[in-house]
């Protein structure tokens, strides 16, 4: 039998022949690679820039859009018209950067952030917001809590809450891709606490293995719920991990649009090319609490955010188009109020829909044809229902 | 007709569905060139290459979220978990991803795959060789548990699982792997998934079991016989979906019935099975729904005899069934 254990074995020694721990070490061989600084100035070599400046305003229109949902959709769940809502405020640039450095034909594999991507690969705004309500226009049909879209049209895969389990699925559809032939590259997003979990290691693993066409982006936004990222892993940077897989590692500056692109971009070339995965760190912050559920004021003083709030990726985007001469303080009021209108508006046709799916639909898709039993247990609920309809109510006291 | 035993069939099976569909691929430890620790994968490699026939790293997790990964893109995985023991490394992704991935992308997604692994005792493998885990399975919504107990089903049943359109988990009665031997046709067949069968009919009383324990149910039932008492026999072969015509129907018959299997007793399936049976045929009931099971212990080295089920235990509570 395999597995057997090496019982008894007496630690050896050490001879001398580790290699010695030098401090500062990792983040001298992985300097933050960063094009635009925080004043807007372009500061990295111009023919590394991979965006036009219509590009680059593109991006930040729907950059614009992601924030203005997520403060929107925090204040519906605090006026208690969502149950819940975990956005991305800050982390814009590593999001909407990386995805939009891929190809139409690539996968997406996100964590449960990445909503812009999801808006970028042609989700419509209403139907994600139908499933923030879960509600009879949820193209999940009321399944999920809110925030765990999925997207088939735009190849953006299902979310689940455990975390790093879409790694391994990244590796295994572009594994995938290549036996089929396929130029697909698959591109999947996690925390840093993310790294910590096993399916980040094997999934870096498999994928280094064989050499498989994906990327790997880790949003290191410094905080796992209240675990600051010293408490997560003794490397120094999360881009050295990718040495000891064997593949290309990379520190970027997460708030920086322009070079988070343009690393994905040379990231997807070198995978569509056979040259295996990369591991890109997004160097970025968390400004707001977890989720909704979550008050970052019970463990996180308010001084170490308030540094990251002037490194704010948007604001960073505005002032690089600003000196350019492709956005105005006009144009850019222009913009948001269009996005105000976009939400409002939107929001509205969301909340039109009835506030649940159909009875039925809950013993739906649990396999491609109901089974004897789920047909049973269907018409119990449907009697049980019918002959109290307080079954439906939270509380049955209500009725 | 060829004569098979449990592993030639699993093996003619993999074959015949990786020739007929190029979409079909094989993963897991060991096997690529090897061909398996059981040999079950054997010749495939030549075959179909190291492409389709493809050894992993050392890491159940990474084998399931990658076959799932597989699944999404269009391929039909049919992964190899060595030892049914060792699938609890990928019990989140198949729990919270595989079995409900179509559920929670409303269909837009779906990860049909076949998740093959050796289970059960009787082979002098301890803890870690030899459990019954098919019950976690059986209690998670989204997944097909399927057992077979002889080499015309595991052919058969294989060859369904492949082409079904939700994940399967295929687990391999590894103890009767070369003893069960029969004829099986050659060429493609299918054995449906979620139909039960009566392997001997009997008045006296119903003895439900799958896989190696449908052996032991079986020489029970054959031992009974000389006692005069004549007892129907089903092999469950499909625990989920699950067969209650079948079995509502024989216990209606016989008034009374004995599930075996060799998972600990509680929350084992013959309870659910026990429950299901009770709510169908209250009335038609001369005794307890009785189970004859592995004990609530981990499963043990030198008495697994003593642990396992066997006719002597079955052919006790026979007696005691039709005397209650």
């Amino acid at each position: 039998m395999r597995r057997e254990h090496e019982v008894g074995a007496v630690p050896r020694r050490q001879r001398g022949n580790h290699r010695e721990w030098e401090p500062g070490r990792f983040v001298k061989e992985f300097p933050l690679y960063r094009l635009v600084a925080e004043d807007g100035e372009l500061v990295g070599p111009p023919d590394e820039v991979t965006l036009s400046d219509a590009e680059v305003l593109k991006l930040y229109e729907l950059m614009v859009l992601n924030r203005a949902l997520d403060e929107r959709m925090i204040t519906l769940q605090r006026q208690g018209r969502i149950g819940f809502y975990i956005g991305s405020i800050g982390e814009e640039a590593s999001i909407l950067g990386s995805a939009a450095a891929m190809d139409e034909q690539d996968w997406i594999f996100p964590c449960y952030r990445e909503h812009g991507a999801a808006l970028m690969r042609g989700m419509p705004l209403v139907t994600f917001l139908c499933e923030l309500f879960g509600n009879a226009g949820d193209a999940l049909k009321g399944r999920q809590m809110p925030c765990h879209e999925a997207w088939r049209p735009g190849r953006f895969t299902s979310i689940s809450s455990p975390i790093s389990t879409q790694i391994s699925h990244a590796v295994g559809a572009a594994w995938a891709a290549r036996l089929k032939g396929d130029p697909m590259v698959a591109i999947t997003y996690f925390g840093e606490g993310g790294t910590s979990a096993h399916d980040f290691h094997t999934g870096l693993n498999f994928a280094a293995v064989r050499k498989l066409p994906v990327v790997f982006i880790c949003r290191n936004n410094g905080w796992a719920i209240s675990v600051p990222r010293e408490r997560q892993t003794g490397s120094e940077t999360i881009a050295q991990k990718a040495i000891a897989y064997g593949m290309r590692g990379e520190r970027v500056d997460g708030n920086d649009l322009l070079a988070v692109h343009a690393a994905t971009r040379r990231a997807r070339a070198r995978a569509a090319a056979g040259e295996g995965p990369t591991l890109i760190e997004c160097v970025t912050y968390r400004v707001e609490g977890h989720s909704t559920s979550d008050d970052p004021r019970a463990y996180r003083p308010a001084e170490l955010v308030e540094p990251w709030k002037r490194k704010d990726p948007l604001l960073r985007m505005r002032r690089f188009l600003a000196r350019r001469g492709a956005l105005d303080d006009a144009g850019d009021e222009r913009i948001r109020a269009g996005v105000r209108e976009e939400l409002q508006r939107v929001l509205k046709e969301a909340e039109a829909f009835a506030p649940k799916p159909p009875l039925e639909s809950l013993f739906e898709d649990v396999y491609a044809e109901p089974t004897p039993l789920l047909r049973e247990q269907l018409a119990e609920l449907e009697a049980a229902v019918a002959a109290d309809p307080r079954v439906a109510n939270p509380r049955h006291s209500d009725a | 007709m060829p004569t098979m035993n449990i592993i030639q069939a699993v093996n003619d099976a993999l074959r015949l569905e990786m020739r007929r569909d190029p979409d079909v691929v094989v993963m897991g430890e060991d096997v690529g060139k090897f061909g398996g620790v059981f040999r079950a994968t054997q010749g495939l490699y030549d075959e179909f290459g190291a492409d389709r026939v493809m050894d992993t790293p050392l890491a159940e997790g990474g084998i399931i979220g990658t076959a799932l990964g597989m699944a999404l893109y269009g391929l039909r995985p049919v992964p190899e978990i060595q030892f049914a023991d060792f699938i609890f490394p990928a019990f989140d992704q198949i729990v919270n991803e595989v079995a409900k991935y179509r559920y929670r992308s409303a269909g837009q997604y779906s990860c049909p795959m076949v998740i093959r692994t050796p289970y059960g005792g009787g082979i002098k493998g301890g803890h870690y060789h030899s459990q019954s885990p098919e019950t976690h399975f059986v209690h998670t919504a989204g997944l097909k548990v399927v057992v077979p107990s002889n080499p015309y089903d595991a052919k058969g049943m294989l060859i369904s699982a492949i082409r079904d359109p939700d994940p399967v988990l295929f687990f391999e009665p590894k103890r009767v792997y070369r003893a069960a031997k029969g004829e099986v046709p050659e060429g493609e067949y299918q054995v449906p998934i979620g139909k039960a069968k009566v392997t001997r009919e009997g008045s006296a009383l119903t003895l439900v079991a799958w896989g190696s324990m449908w052996h032991e149910a079986e020489q029970a039932a054959r031992e009974a016989e000389a006692e005069g008492i004549d007892c129907e026999v089903i092999d469950l072969r499909s625990l989920q979906p699950l067969d209650t015509d079948t079995l509502v129907q024989s216990v209606k018959k016989t008034g009374r019935a004995i599930v075996v299997h060799e998972a600990p007793r509680t929350c084992g399936f013959g309870a659910e099975l026990a429950a299901i049976l009770q709510e169908k045929c209250f009335l038609h009931l001369e005794a307890p729904i009785t189970r004859v099971t592995g004990f609530d212990t981990p499963f043990p080295y030198t008495l697994e005899n003593e642990y396992l089920p066997r006719a002597p235990r079955v052919l006790k509570a026979i007696r005691e069934v039709v005397s209650y």
